[in-house]
Formats: structure tokens, sequence, C-alpha cells
């Protein structure tokens, strides 16, 4: 769909732009055609000598790192087949010894492979812009005007302010953030894992990752599912009894008969404050089999024998959920305050006079116009909850482990993630999982996304 | 006002006051032990983390010390140094980026910038660390997991996400009046100038929030820290470092001294956190006035 509309787009850009690239093609004559085969020449012939030789430069280096040995053409080449070379010894009769010939890398093939595919498409880009470019100084030059070089940089700080100020964020964006998410996903359709030793040379197998997970027949299928339903399990308790308790503690604060508001509400914002990797692994040493919290049961005689806090599936799966209710609910405090202040006073004033008792007051005023307000913000909590590595990885690491399985009974989709690629070197599983979530996350958000007030207003952007 | 309502309200409303008061003070405790527990253990003379007594039964400071002094297993000084050097480098590129990227999308108008807003929310759709074992063969395949080149790896992966995360950002800039800029340039004002001198004065409180956010980021995260440094415990970051105190192996000298680290690393933290908020209510409290 957004094809479409930056179609639309580029159609109205047109009108408005004379050098665009269908222009240049269609009236250009001979020299932008050469042009397009030798970039920078059109800028160079009509005095633009600095920025032609930049363009110039920058297709003669992009060819020459496609074309040397071992450069981008290699790689491309080698990306259907990702390898069949192996390590292999060599006996040197001169030397006496076994030498080894280093074989192929397929994890090396398929990222310098993604690499040298982004980097023909930026040769695409910088043609097009060549072209356009040429075209302009052409057009510049016989209707008498002279545009130099330190022109063009001068209006880098103006007109074209957004070229310099976007690059570098760009530029670190597609390294580090395209590229990486490009080469993953490109994993769950290969067999790159430790399972078979596929860790050196590794093939395609299409989507029989995405098979295997969703055959709830398999061991790799059950677990899938049994992790899934509890990270939704998670999820939906995890937010919405934040939602409901820290809306109540709210609520009671707000009471106007209630001094040192502040106070309260400073002493339960601590957990906010604090780094969150800090209180929870304080938290999971004082919940250990032998840790203080059933010391102390034990001393006041409350409970017979230790509570298997994080060794029992159940009370673990508990457990995390009210540890998160504790680091919950501070912010749900800090979001709802605001919101009850602004539910007009004459509501409550009118009900109270027709004789609403606080819990009618509560269900019928300030309910209603809580969810109201509050459902993209609830919406936001539960696919951040259903991401939420922190809590669960520094709290019980995903465990207890049952023997045999790879995702421990607390894990969620995110977690169990992070160790079958850290951990467990099936790197083909963990991008299979990592897609799924980001479809689910992304099915939620949009339709969120869509019906929000802020992308709405955006739709007006001047 | 007390004296319309009728004694029997009256009654109620001070036993509904009761309730709520022992109720909340029950709710500070619960969360606030947590925390007093750590501080205590944190001046506890001994080892090991399992103990039969809430409150230690022997004070000392030297917790403290020897995280000062003994840099056998776990230099703390070091990480602490890491850690705030990778803060500060990474807190000046991702503000850097986010003030542009955020002027770009809220002030000017250009053919790629819709296509560039939905990219960035698409890319923040994917779980953060999914591309975090690409990234490292990435900077692997650029030699830059070697050595002291790591801190720099840390930098980039600190900073490398500030390209999306500019909505607060641009939200603000979206208040200050366009009429501003069209009047700076009237008068003459080059885009780079209504940049520099008009927009980024009125978004100080913003700027402030987005520094020190920017800044935790480091002290916070351990996912990127241990993938990127793992083993080499010379370029650990402090939670790294804290984490490790727990593992087996060190967990019962260090448990107290991992509880005066605690202590050290929270209280900076949690008044940088207040200063964030302090900031950000004020931006938005007092967003600029055409």
């Amino acid at each position: 769909m957004s094809n479409t509309l930056t179609k639309a787009a580029a159609a109205r850009q047109q009108a408005a732009n004379p050098y665009s690239l269908s222009a240049a093609l269609k009236n250009g004559g001979p020299m932008i055609w050469i042009s397009c085969l030798i970039m920078g020449l059109a800028n160079i012939l009509n005095g633009q000598i600095i920025k032609g030789l930049i363009f110039l430069a920058i297709e003669i280096g992009v060819i020459a790192f496609l074309a040397v040995p071992n450069g981008g053409f290699y790689w491309i080449s080698m990306l259907p087949g990702l390898g069949e070379k192996e390590m292999q010894e060599v006996w040197n009769d001169n030397e006496g010894v076994y030498e080894y010939i280093m074989g192929d890398q397929s994890q090396l093939i398929l990222l310098y492979g993604i690499a040298s595919l982004c980097i023909i498409a930026l040769l695409v880009l910088a043609w097009q812009s060549s072209v356009r470019s040429g075209y302009k100084a052409a057009c510049l030059k016989a209707e008498g005007k002279k545009v130099t070089f330190l022109d063009d940089l001068k209006s880098l700080l103006d007109e074209n302010i957004h070229k310099l100020l976007m690059t570098p964020p760009t530029v670190f964006l597609a390294v580090f953030s395209i590229l990486p998410l490009l080469y993953m996903m490109s994993m769950a359709f290969t067999n790159y894992s430790k399972e078979d030793s596929h860790l050196v040379l590794f093939d395609w197998v299409g989507l029989q990752n995405f098979v295997s997970i969703f055959d709830s027949g398999s061991a790799i299928g059950k677990q899938f599912g049994d992790v899934l339903i509890w990270t939704l399990i998670w999820a939906f308790f995890a937010t919405f009894l934040n939602f409901f308790l820290g809306t109540f503690v709210a609520i009671i604060i707000n009471r106007k008969t209630i001094k040192f508001k502040g106070f309260w509400r400073g002493c339960l914002s601590l957990t906010i404050a604090v780094p969150q990797f800090v209180s929870l692994m304080i938290i999971r040493s004082m919940m250990q089999q032998d840790g203080i919290i059933n010391r102390m049961l034990l001393d006041a005689g409350l409970i017979a024998e230790k509570l298997p806090f994080l060794t029992d599936a159940t009370w673990a799966r508990v457990a995390v959920i009210i540890i998160n209710c504790w680091v919950g609910i501070p912010y749900t405090i800090m979001q709802v305050t605001g919101i009850l202040q602004n539910i007009p006073a004459e509501q409550y004033e009118a009900a109270t006079i027709d004789g609403a008792n606080p819990v009618q007051q509560f269900i019928n005023i300030t309910l209603p116009y809580m969810i109201f307000v509050m459902t993209p913000y609830i919406i936001t909590q539960f696919t951040g909850n259903i991401n939420n590595f922190n809590i669960i990885y520094l709290l019980t690491r995903g465990e207890p482990l049952q023997v045999g399985n790879s995702a421990g009974d607390t894990d969620l989709l995110v977690t169990w993630l992070y160790k079958l690629t850290v951990d467990q070197q099936k790197y083909n599983l963990g991008a299979v999982i990592g897609i799924f979530t980001f479809v689910v996350l992304a099915i939620v958000s949009l339709v969120t996304y869509r019906s929000s007030g802020s992308y709405k207003d955006e739709e007006g952007f001047k | 006002m007390a004296k319309k309502i009728p004694g029997g309200m009256k009654a109620k409303r001070i036993t509904g006051d009761v309730v709520t008061y022992i109720f909340l003070s029950v709710m500070c405790v619960i969360w606030l032990l947590p925390f007093f527990w750590v501080i205590m253990q944190s001046f506890r003379d001994g080892k090991g983390q399992f103990i039969s007594t809430f409150l230690p039964t022997a004070y000392t400071i030297n917790n403290y010390k020897a995280l000062f002094t003994d840099f056998n297993v776990i230099n703390f000084p070091r990480m602490f140094l890491n850690t705030f050097g990778i803060a500060c480098c990474s807190c000046v590129i991702s503000t850097f980026f986010v003030l542009s990227v955020a002027y770009c999308t809220s002030r000017l108008k250009w053919k790629m910038r819709k296509p560039y807003m939905n990219m960035a929310m698409v890319i923040n759709l994917f779980p953060g660390f999914m591309s975090m074992v690409a990234v490292y063969f990435i900077l692997k395949a650029l030699g830059m997991t070697e050595g002291d080149k790591i801190y720099l790896s840390l930098i980039i992966c600190f900073s490398a996400g500030a390209g999306t995360g500019f909505y607060v950002m641009k939200g603000y800039m979206d208040t200050i009046p366009k009429s501003l800029d069209e009047a700076a340039m009237m008068d003459g004002c080059t885009r780079w100038q209504v940049f520099t001198k008009v927009t980024l004065p009125l978004c100080k409180p913003m700027i402030v929030y987005q520094v020190i956010t920017s800044f935790m980021g480091p002290w916070m995260d351990f996912i990127f820290a241990k993938v990127i440094a793992g083993a080499k415990a010379e370029y650990w970051t402090v939670s790294i470092g804290l984490f490790n105190m727990l593992e087996k192996e060190y967990v019962d000298t260090w448990f107290v001294r991992f509880c005066a680290g605690a202590v050290l690393i929270s209280i900076p933290i949690s008044i940088l956190f207040l200063l964030t908020q302090k900031c950000y209510q004020e931006a938005m409290g007092g967003a600029v006035k055409g």
C-alpha cells in the first residue's frame, strides 16, 4: 500500500520538480545518455567539475569493489549455494606437515552477499541522483546560470539541510539496524544451527524451520506452543493486574482527605528510579530457596518448609507476575494520577447529589473515562510485556528448566530467542521466533497506531 | 466544611481514612523493604548470600572499600570508568542524532520524510536483540570485537538506535509554532541558523531530558554489553560486573560487595532519573506558546 502512496507522491513531485529522472532521460539528449554510463560526465562538461568527479569516483569505487577477486560479485555469486568447500587437510610433501586450506564460511558469505546487494542498491540511488544532477547542470548552463561546488555546499546548510542532518543517523541505522535485521531474517530460511553441526557450512532450506516450529507434533513445535501460551498469559496478567491495581492505588492516594500525597507517591516510585537490573537481581537473591524471604517466613512460623519460589514452575510463574506488579504499579500510578485529575469534578458532584455511592461513581464515571483514555497505553504495555526481556531473564533466567527442553517454564518468546541464539547457537530457530514476534507486535501496534490521534494529526502535516 | 457533614458520615470517613493510611503504609513498607535490606546488607560484616537474620549482626564499611581495592576478580572502578566513558560518548552522538532526525521530520518537507518515519516505526517493532547477534557478526567482520575497539563497538551499539527514537522529541518540536521559523527566514537566516538559533534553544528542557536518558542507557543495559564484551573482563560495564558478582563462583565473597556496588550505582542513577522527570514535566507543562 505504501508503494502506491509513494508512486502517487512521485507523480506529484514530478509536476513540481522539473529535474526528475524521467525528464532527464527524455529531454537530456546524448550527453545525459552517455553520463548514464559514465556517472558525473554531464556535470564535468557543464562546469561542475568537483561534483562530477565525486560521482565518477563513487562509480569507479563501487565497480572496483564489486569486480575485484573476492569482491562483491564473488559474494553475490556464492549466495545461492552458501558455499560448499569444507576445510581441507592437505599433505605437504616438501615440509612434511599437514596444511589446512580454509573452506567456505556460509555465515560470512551470507553477510557479505547481503551487504554487496545493499551496496548495489546504493549505487542505483547514486546513479539516479547523478543523472538528475547532470541534467540540472545542463539546464542551468543553457539558462546561463552557474552553480559552483561552493554553492552546493552552502545549500547543505539551507534548503538541503535535511541531507546533511539525516545522513549520519541513516547510515548508522542502515549498517547497524537494517543490515543486521535482513541478515538475521535470512537465517530463518537456512539450517544455520549447532544441530547436525551446521555452524560453518549451511544451506538454504526454504520454509522448513517455519514448518517444524508450527508443527505441534515435533518436539520444538510443542515447546513453541507452550512458550507462546505462557507469553500470552504473562502479557495479559502483567498488563491488566498492573493497570487495575495501579489505578486502585492511585485513586486511594487521590482521596480528598488523604494527606502527604507526594510522600506516598514518592515512596512507591522508588522502583522506577532504581535501575531495574539492580532491583531485580536483589529480588532474585531474596527469593532463593535459602533466601531471606523464606528465612523470615520460617522464623515467623508461617510456613513449615521452604517455598519453591523459583524452582517450581507454577510458583515461579506466579512469582514473576507478582514481582512485575511490584515493578509496574508505580508506572501506572504515574500515568493515572494525571488523568484522574482531568476528570471534571462536576460529574462527581452531580453524582453525589443524585445519591451515588463511591463504588457506583467509580464504575460509572471513573472507569469509563480511564478506559477511554488509557486504551492506547494498555496496548503499548501489552506489546511491551510480550517483549519484556529484563524481568524474566534477571529474575528467573527462564528457569525452572525441564530436562530435554531448550525453553524453561518461565521463558517468554524473547528470552527463548536470546537463549536459542546466544547460548545454544540455533540461529535459524531464533530467527523464526524473532520474525513471528515481529508479526504479532506489528499487527497489534499497527491497529493501535492507525486509530491513535497522533497518526491522524500527522496526516494534517503541512 | 466538616461541620456540614452529619456525624455518621464523619465517622465513616474517618474509618475510611484510617484504613487507607494503614493500607498505604503497608504498601510503602513492601515497596521499600528490598531497598532497605540491600543497604543494610552492604554494611554487613561477613560473607555469603544467605543469612539467618534480616538485619546484619555486625556492621562495617569494608565492603565499599573492597570494591575500590580488591581487583582480583572484578575491577569495579575500571567498570565504572568504562561505563562512564561509553555513556558520555554515546550520549553526545545519540542526542545529536535524535535532534537532527526530529528537526528534519518535524520542520522540513522532503521526499523521504514519510517513508523514513514508517521505516523507523517498523524497525522499532523488532525485538531489539534479534539483530544483536547479527550486529556482533558485523562488528566482528569489521575487526571491532578485539582490544580497545570494543569500546567503539559499544558506543556504536548504544547510539545506533537513536535514529529511530526521535518520536518524543519530534512531538515536542511540533508544538513550536512554524511562524517563528518563517520570521527568522524572512530576516535572512539559513535553515541551519534556524535550527541552531531558534529551534534548539526552545527545546532546551527536552534536550536535557534526551541527554540524561541517553546517558543512562549504557548504565541500565546489559544484553548488548554482554554479547559484545563477552568474557573480556577489562571491557565490562557496571551492569555485567554486578551480574557476574552473583554468579556461583563469586557469590560467596562478592554478595555483600554486590550490595555495596548496587547502592553506589543506584544513587546517581535515581537522581538522574528524577531530573529527567522534572525536565519532562517542565517541557510538557511549559510548551512553547506562539
